[in-house]
């Protein structure tokens, strides 16, 4: 199967988001992928987005600074504060973005079993309203495509 | 697109089975009251209670002819309410398919290096038998 590695979402509390997916690489090297700038740049950002600046200085009280560039030329930027680095299993940062209010903090667990390493990220946002809005914004910056037949997914819904 | 308050109303209309059940009832057409509450074991009042919330939600919409006021599925609330946070996993998830090309390519590197070098390490006692 190519998709072992499907991402899971959900909001356990009305402030979470949790991401959790697993990844066919130790986890040493997920997390390099995760605070290497020079590699952050071949991965983060979503389709058709780019990192135009990202700029890291990865130990605790230090920050980051990412810019993405989209496919219209549209800017996004975020920045953060690293709080807690214990490689290469967990890092708790600060986040934010610069068109939306608030702060979140997320901390991200990778553990390794059998050569394969499952990430565990839980956001947790300042209020609900912040939280809804990031997720709004996904769905702007996101393929934008629906599902096909109402009458499929109604099923699946029953189910 | 809906605001947050709409979502949360078509949210909380779809967590209960039976507005699913109905909901998808009415997918394969409209239909009256008194037909959609033949197959549940329930009064029309308790069926037309749930109906109220599903139109509450914008989740259906009902006829004007008073006797039979047929319901009928909106579909965009829907797709919104599950689309949402189906986008945003979307989105994520398009950027951890890149990393995981990239993570082949850190992982094919490391073997490489692994192969290649010669062994650094000094003889350990178990070595020298």
């Amino acid at each position: 199967m190519k998709n072992i590695g499907t991402l899971q979402v959900s909001t356990p509390t009305d402030r979470e988001i949790v991401l959790t997916r697993v990844f066919n690489a130790p986890r040493h090297l997920v997390f390099d992928a995760f605070s290497k700038p020079e590699l952050l740049k071949r991965w983060f950002g979503p389709h058709g987005w780019s990192l135009t600046t990202c700029e890291v200085d990865f130990r605790v009280g230090g920050g980051f600074r990412f810019i993405l560039q989209g496919p219209d030329g549209q800017q996004m930027g975020m920045r953060g504060t690293y709080r807690e680095i214990a490689p290469p299993e967990r890092s708790v940062h600060m986040e934010s973005f610069d068109d939306f209010p608030g702060e979140s903090q997320v901390t991200s667990t990778l553990i390794e079993k059998d050569g394969k390493t499952t990430l565990t990220a839980v956001v947790l946002y300042p209020s609900k309203e912040v939280r809804d809005a990031v997720i709004k914004s996904g769905m702007e910056h996101g393929a934008a495509e629906t599902y096909d037949k109402l009458e499929e997914m109604l099923v699946s819904l029953v189910a | 697109m809906l605001s947050p308050q709409q979502l949360d109303a078509t949210f909380a209309a779809l967590a209960d089975p039976t507005r699913r059940a109905i909901l998808a009832r009415l997918a394969m057409g409209e239909t009256s009251v008194m037909e959609l509450a033949e197959p549940f074991a329930m009064s029309q009042p308790a069926i037309s209670k749930h109906l109220k919330v599903l139109e509450r939600a914008g989740l259906i919409s009902r006829g004007r002819e008073a006797q039979r006021r047929p319901c009928r599925v909106e579909v965009m609330p829907l797709l919104q309410a599950t689309d949402w946070l189906e986008n945003y996993r979307r989105t994520v998830e398009s950027s951890f398919q890149r990393l995981d090309v990239l993570l082949e390519e850190l992982k094919a590197r490391e073997k490489k290096a692994r192969h290649s070098k010669p062994q650094t390490k000094p003889p350990t006692k178990e070595n020298h038998g």
